[in-house]
């Protein structure tokens, strides 16, 4: 049974990975087969929620990952909508893990396959990542809960995969109803049906299995317990096999795609990240399958990250390859002031 | 009986909840509401080398561990 387990996750690893690099062969922007921060950005643009007009594309591998997550939890019978623990704080929790992720340029998965391109800017993010983590622990630790969720109907655990195949039928049927770039990581993309089909493949991958970047550091801190960990190891395993056999490898700090070199700031951004993340219980990937699996908390933070990336475009908090703004500098110190008062403001009064 | 309610709770919390518990004494027994944290459970339990037995109660699992 265990041995089964790690297996099953070593090999969604090891897809994920290789899927990522298959896409990037195909159009998307290098290092960048799987990015949720990236992805949620592009479609709030495509929806118009945000006008950069170099990040706006529905990126159906969102919509793939909360749907096969959706269909694996169905037919597994095991989709369950639950909800009402804390929803407002996973919000901003969720805005404040966005405005960490677009400070560095990517999601903790993203992270991965950057540090599998080559990128060592995405092993200093790694660092910050962990320590971020850590911070999560300390309030793990000493009681921190967002409180328990409730059993609630089941249209209100579906409404995420109901406003996925919305964004699906007007990607399809009304792309001109939706802005998509022209120029820049936007305009580049692999073929829908194949980025639809890598999304529902790892969506439904990862929910078997639980993928989570923040999940695996966590549970080998907190429990001597590596499973998640296989998972992390065999993405970057994959998706380095994948990058030196395409020629996309490239060690260094320099040069590297949709990135920049000041360690700082993409080892700020990821503490940012890690700390929301490991509070809300698992990385922007896992929120996306647990809110297709039923979890309206999740979905809801899916809603803080998607705001949180609006914001991050519309008040020029993102970064870019020239690096970081002063706008997104002090949004990060501003995260981590907020995210830090949460922690402390839901810490039960006995330790556990 | 040692018993610990963590429906609700998503993980890691349960898995938390369970180590505290586990110092009050054996036999241990969890009521979970999900498959989430009754694999994460019984992992961390096997690991740490208690037996686990666990069982479907309506929509939750009871899980129950012991040396």
């Amino acid at each position: 049974m265990k041995n089964k387990q790690t297996l099953l996750i070593a090999a969604t690893g090891l897809v994920v990975g290789a899927l990522a690099v298959l896409l990037t062969l195909n159009g998307n922007p290098a290092n960048m087969g799987f990015c949720i921060a990236c992805f949620l950005r592009d479609t709030a643009g495509a929806l118009g929620l945000h006008k950069a007009a170099v990040v706006q594309y529905a990126r159906p591998e969102i919509i793939g990952l909360v749907l096969g997550a959706f269909i694996m939890s169905v037919a597994g019978k095991e989709f369950a909508a639950k909800g009402g623990s804390s929803p407002m704080t996973r919000f901003v929790l969720g805005f404040f893990v966005m405005v960490g992720a677009l400070m560095f340029l990517g999601c903790p998965l993203r992270m991965v396959l950057r540090i599998a391109g080559g990128d060592l800017n995405a092993v200093v993010g790694l660092i910050g990542f962990v320590c971020g983590i850590l911070g999560g622990i300390f309030f793990l630790k000493n009681g921190f809960t967002l409180k328990r969720t409730y059993t609630l109907s089941r249209l209100e655990g579906t409404w995420m995969p109901i406003l996925s195949l919305g964004v699906l039928a007007l990607l399809l049927l009304a792309p001109s109803l939706l802005a998509f770039s022209e120029s820049g990581p936007g305009s580049m993309h692999a073929p829908v049906m194949m980025a639809q089909a890598a999304g529902l493949i790892v969506g439904a991958l990862a929910y078997k299995t639980r993928l989570c970047m923040v999940g695996g550091i966590r549970d080998a801190v907190l429990f001597g317990d590596f499973y998640l960990l296989y998972g992390f190891v065999a993405i970057i395993i994959a998706a380095l096999i994948g990058n030196l056999a395409i020629g996309s490898f490239n060690l260094g700090f320099d040069g590297q795609p949709v990135a920049f070199n000041d360690g700082l700031w993409n080892f700020l951004g990821m503490a940012l990240t890690g700390l929301g993340s490991a509070l809300l219980g698992g990385c922007p990937l896992r929120q996306l399958i647990l809110a297709g699996s039923g979890n309206s908390d999740s979905a809801v933070t899916v809603m803080g990250m998607i705001v949180g990336s609006a914001f991050c475009h519309n008040f020029g908090l993102a970064s870019s390859a020239d690096g970081p703004t002063s706008a997104g500098k002090i949004a990060v110190i501003i995260g981590f002031a907020v995210v830090i008062v949460i922690g402390l403001a839901n810490m039960r009064k006995e330790k556990v | 009986m040692n018993t610990l309610d963590a429906r609700g709770y998503s993980c890691p919390e349960p898995v938390i909840m369970t180590k505290k518990a586990l110092e009050k004494g054996l036999p241990l027994t969890v009521m979970v509401d999900g498959v989430t944290p009754l694999n994460n459970i019984t992992r961390f339990a096997q690991n740490k080398g208690y037996k686990v037995e666990s069982r479907a109660v309506g929509e939750d699992y009871e899980l129950t561990i012991s040396k």
